[in-house]
């Protein structure tokens, strides 16, 4: 069992690593990109088999650690 | 005044802050971030570097460490702490400070002199800065872009917690004078409580004259004269 | 796993000869096993065993009173500065990793070098590099879309290569205090990245890299052992070609600065507990290298186990451990009983350790995998009995053309100002600022003068020296030193080199002694890195040679032995070699606080003097050969390089510094690339308040009487000037003849000055005054002055415009 766990930085924040891809893309002919977020992505390979346990503990640890309230937002998906 | 000044893996401005402070005449001493203690120091200096290599986020596992129960302790009982670049990201980490540091605007690091308007003195890190003199500090970091929400930024202002801002030569604050897109050009912040601050700016490496700046002197003299007006009050 | 058959395929694959594989065959009496031939072949590579240029290193001078540890002896030379305290420098280059992958190339040179310094229980204190790229500018050539894509790729590198040290060195926390950046077609493809560093020490602290002790366990310490860089050593020793570059792309070497500070504290601790009888880092071919120089050092043998070398890849061969080059490691021989000291260490820094051995009595490198033995080398025989072969030199025809090219038919400049301004944009004259403010330059709170004047200076004061024993503390005594100033630069003009080996090397050392000489400072050593295509060809050994000629007289001239160096060779690209570029790095000591020195331009009213002679007229191209100027107005990088006069440079530099010392000079700039007016322009505009902040400061100069009335100059007149004017403006104001400072004074003490040097035989001249806004230049071709905001803006934002 695993975990992926998408952090992206929120909307309202600046994020001008987002901004210069979206630049570069538009620069190199791909149109009709309108935002770019850069974020980050965890595997987070598990040892147990009890999904929900996973999701509840995981789902503290993003909000305690992996991620920062403040600035991002984040994603999680557990996979078998 | 005794410092104690926070070690982490890859703390790289602890020596500097130590020596700061002897350079000031007073003494201070590494804390390993093990530790559960802060060694019966009057002030805490979390200090610049790569804690933790900046992995995951700046900051980020720095925060979990054990001597910062310790800091949160310290804290909540109204003592000294202030966190110098990598240690303004992990006391905002630690939520200790509002806000959150992000990659600066120019996706570059930046190591360069910055000016800085003391927006307040009404703090014991600013109140010996005269209010009319910009400060010329050094900046070294990659992830120094100040940001809060719209609701935080409304209460550091209403609470007047905004303790330094990037400013020009002449002291205004302008987009020019900003080195990485910090909001409202800010440098350095308090909390509420007026005893835990943070900024990215290093006085530490502005405290003697041979090293091209001085003005660094006045944040930790700030520091040290509000604890020594507090000594005989806690003596009393 | 069974291992491949030796074959001749096999053999000349690990690039060894068949003499050369003979050889070992002879040193061990029998074939070599498969990881045997693997340690042959990277300790006998040009990398690891300078066979190619040994007979030329050891021309260098290497011998002072101050040397505590000489070139050749260790990873890194050691110099006394006085009070019981020292200092370790060495330079080395990673050009060929950085030219497969520029970020993390970079990366892991600036770590090698690190661990250089640390390894000799060196705090390590400030890093200065040197680096060569492709043109990030069209510069005039025709704007073709091939040429946009290679341009392209060079500022790819460029970037790559600045932010791969800005990561290390920033993360690691170290400063990086100077460098020196050129940009010319000649290394396209193939950059050069040198990096130097520098570290203090006590006398006492100085640590060997050696296994001494019989009986003695060995400790590995540091991240787990992968399958990256195998073999790098091997692959910086041949031809840069795009197979081989696409080959080692599989397995790129990572830095990981995070860990090496962890490792060098922890080393810097255990050092500090006298349990360590010798320290050795694993640089280039790890694991082989490490062991085999420590047991050749102490005449001893050396016996490990590779099962209890950390692993971070599955099933690896005992090949793939020994020659990898998986960054941050650290071999460690450490007193028998003394081993709970090294655990207690590691185990605080969260770091892997690993007992894998003892020292022995052999002579022999043994090591065993899976509870056999794999190699069983005699370790000095493989150390000592490297190759070494005398190449054959011979003059390259090229230099024909370039001694006789004349100016004849090359206009004399009527648009100074356009020129100057166009010299000052050009990237490799231009401001750095893009580079440098990458950079940490200030954490260690030691950096007094920062990136963007001549020489960066440091001060060593007494917390910035390793953590003392207990034993030594107690011999010490008060730990209190007094603060020292240690001065550095890099330098080479590797067009000048190009154009004449032996000149352009000795230019080189003389161009980084009067930085010195400019920052206040006497020479304390040097260390060198040649950059150099291949020995191979006769003409490219010689100019090898040369270089190496110029470079050893330079070095005895100036009193600066060289105590240490890096050669790397086969640098190419598919157009060609690139241009020999002996990078030479000099350290310097400041007596005292006031005599630090910076290069621009103070106060209104001071006085302008130019010390030396303005034009070299025994110079038939009056020291326009090879200079920026011919290359940036007129597309020609041509002519015999600006003739470089040891005595008269010495005496230069010896009077500099007397009038520095004398409390006289306010600000000393030296004239190098694009000439008198460059040196004065950037000393009306290169100081910088803050961001955004420069302090312009501007001068009047009258250059109508110079140029023509200095006494060596009339002298050399007749016999020189073939064709070419005596008076030509262009070579007044942008020649790079050599041994000139643009210095000021108070100008009440002008007439002092200018005597003064005069008395001691070096022509000086008051040539201005300082003040306004602008650059105002009196010429016999007219009068011209250009606001400073312009030039400024021209030098500042050049490099940054062209990397938007």
């Amino acid at each position: 069992m695993k975990a992926k766990i998408v952090i992206t930085p929120k909307k309202a924040v600046l994020d001008p690593q987002g901004k210069t891809v979206q630049n570069a893309l538009a620069y190199l002919g791909y149109q009709g990109v309108s935002a770019v977020h850069v974020g980050k992505y965890l595997e987070v390979e598990l040892t147990g088999t009890d999904a929900a346990a996973a999701r509840q503990a995981l789902d503290e640890a993003c909000h305690r650690f992996l991620s920062n309230p403040v600035i991002e937002d984040y994603r999680l998906e557990i996979v078998e | 005044m005794h410092f104690a000044v926070l070690q982490f893996p890859a703390s790289n401005c602890d020596q500097d802050a130590v020596h700061a402070v002897r350079v000031l005449g007073h003494t201070a001493a590494c804390v390993w971030h093990k530790e559960t203690s802060l060694g019966g120091a009057d002030a805490v200096i979390v200090p610049g570097g790569f804690s933790y290599g900046d992995y995951l986020r700046t900051g980020a596992i720095a925060r979990f460490s054990p001597v910062m129960q310790a800091v949160q302790t310290f804290a909540a009982a109204g003592g000294l702490v202030i966190g110098i670049c990598n240690g303004f990201q992990i006391l905002c980490e630690a939520g200790l400070l509002p806000g959150a540091l992000i990659r600066n605007r120019s996706l570059q690091f930046r190591c360069e002199y910055v000016f800085l308007k003391t927006a307040t003195t009404n703090s014991p890190f600013t109140h010996r800065i005269p209010p009319d003199q910009w400060l010329r500090l050094p900046i070294a970091h990659g992830e120094g872009c100040y940001f809060a929400d719209e609701a935080t930024l409304a209460s550091l202002r209403a609470h007047d917690q905004i303790l330094w801002q990037y400013c020009s030569a002449g002291g205004e604050i302008t987009d020019g004078a900003n080195p990485n897109g910090s909001l409202l050009n800010i440098a350095g912040v308090c909390n509420e409580a007026r005893n835990v601050a943070g900024l990215m700016p290093h006085p530490e490496r502005a405290c003697e004259p041979i090293l091209g700046s001085d003005d660094g002197r006045l944040v930790f003299a700030s520091m040290i004269a509000a604890l020594e007006n507090r000594r005989p009050a806690a003596a009393a | 796993m069974t291992e491949p058959a030796i074959t001749p395929e096999l053999v000349a694959k690990h690039n060894l000869t068949p003499e050369e594989y003979a050889h070992a065959v002879e040193i061990l009496g029998r074939t070599p096993s498969y990881t045997e031939l693997g340690i042959f072949s990277v300790m006998w590579s040009e990398h690891c065993s300078y066979k190619n240029t040994k007979p030329l290193l050891k021309t260098f001078p290497t011998k002072s009173p101050k040397i505590l540890v000489g070139a050749g002896e260790e990873n890194a030379g050691i110099i006394d500065i006085g009070d019981g305290i020292a200092i370790a420098f060495k330079i080395e280059s990673h050009n060929h990793p950085s030219a497969v992958e520029p970020f993390q190339g970079a990366t892991t040179g600036v770590g090698g070098i690190v661990r250089d310094i640390f390894t000799m229980g060196a705090r390590p204190v400030c890093a200065v590099n040197s680096l060569r790229f492709g043109p990030i500018t069209a510069n005039g050539e025709s704007d073709i879309s091939n040429l946009k894509s290679e341009i392209a790729n060079n500022r790819r590198l460029f970037a790559g290569v600045v932010s791969g040290i800005a990561h290390y060195g920033n993360c690691f926390g170290i400063p990086t205090v100077a460098g020196e950046v050129y940009f010319d077609k000649t290394y396209q493809g193939n950059p050069l990245v040198n990096a130097f560093c520098l570290g203090v020490l006590r006398h006492e602290q100085i640590t060997r890299g050696a296994a001494k002790g019989v009986g003695n366990p060995v400790f590995y310490v540091g991240p787990a052992t992968g399958r990256d860089g195998l073999a790098g050593a091997a692959f910086a020793s041949q031809d840069l070609t795009e197979e081989s570059a696409e080959q080692q792309r599989g397995a790129v070497q990572v830095g990981d600065p995070f860990m090496e500070k962890l490792v060098c504290e922890a080393c810097l601790e255990l050092l500090a507990t006298g349990a360590v009888a010798g320290m050795q880092d694993m640089g280039a071919a790890g694991l082989t290298c490490s062991t085999c120089e420590t047991a050749a050092r102490a005449g001893t043998g050396i016996e490990i186990e590779l099962d209890k070398v950390p692993q971070r890849a599955p099933n690896m061969s005992s090949y793939e451990i020994m020659l990898s080059e998986s960054q941050e490691r650290m071999l460690i021989v450490v007193h028998k009983g003394r081993e709970e000291e090294v655990k207690r260490i590691f185990d605080k820094w969260d770091l892997p350790w690993s007992e894998i051995g003892i020292v022995t009595d052999t002579g022999h490198m043994k090591v065993r995998h899976g509870g056999k033995l794999v190699v069983d080398i005699p370790a000095k025989k493989i150390a000592d009995e490297s190759p070494v072969y005398q190449r054959e030199a011979q003059e390259p025809a090229y230099l024909k053309d370039v001694r006789a090219f004349r100016l004849d038919g090359i206009a004399d400049t009527t648009t100074p100002a356009e020129d100057l301004k166009k010299l000052l944009a050009w990237p490799s004259i231009a401001s750095k600022n893009w580079v440098y403010r990458q950079y940490d330059h200030q954490v260690r709170d030691g950096s007094v003068v920062l990136p963007g004047s001549d020489a960066a200076v440091i001060r060593i004061k007494t917390d910035s020296l390793p953590v003392m024993s207990a034993e030594l503390a107690a011999k010490v005594g008060d730990p209190k030193v007094s603060e020292k100033l240690i001065a550095m630069t890099v330098d080479c003009n590797g067009g000048y080199v190009h154009l004449d080996p032996y000149e352009g090397a000795k230019a080189a050392v003389a161009e980084a002694c009067r930085n010195l000489a400019c920052s206040g400072a006497l020479p304390l050593g040097a260390t060198d890195n040649l950059n150099m295509p291949s020995p191979l060809k006769p003409e490219l050994f010689w100019q090898i040679k040369e270089s190496v000629r110029g470079l050893a007289e330079g070095c005895k001239a100036f009193n600066a032995p060289v105590t240490g160096g890096n050669c790397s060779l086969y640098n190419q690209n598919p157009a060609g070699p690139i241009d020999p570029t002996p990078t030479i790095s000099v350290v310097g000591l400041i007596e005292k606080p006031e005599h630090v020195t910076t290069q621009w331009f103070k106060d209104e009213g001071d006085a302008i003097i130019l010390l030396g002679d303005a034009v070299d007229q025994a110079d038939p191209i009056l020291g326009l050969g090879g200079s920026a100027y011919l290359q940036v107005v007129h597309g020609k990088k041509n002519g015999s390089p600006p003739r470089c006069d040891l005595e008269v440079a010495k005496t230069l530099h010896t009077t500099l510094l007397g009038l520095i010392q004398s409390g006289l000079v306010k600000s000393a700039h030296d004239c190098s690339e694009g000439g008198l007016a460059v040196a004065l322009a950037e000393s009306c505009i290169s100081q910088l308040v803050a961001r955004e902040t420069p302090r312009l400061i501007g001068v009047t100069v009258d250059l109508t009487s110079v140029g023509r009335a200095s006494s060596r100059a009339e002298g050399g007149a007749e016999n020189g000037s073939s064709g070419a004017s005596p008076h030509r403006l262009d070579a007044l104001l942008f020649g790079e003849t050599q041994s000139r400072v643009v210095i000021s004074c108070k100008a009440l003490d002008a007439v002092k000055v200018v005597e003064r040097a005069k008395l001691m035989g070096v022509p000086a001249v008051q040539i201005g005054k300082v003040g306004g806004d602008k650059l105002t230049m009196k010429t016999a071709g007219g009068e011209f002055s250009t606001p400073l905001a312009e030039l400024h803006d021209a030098w500042w934002n050049s490099i940054a415009r062209a990397m938007a």
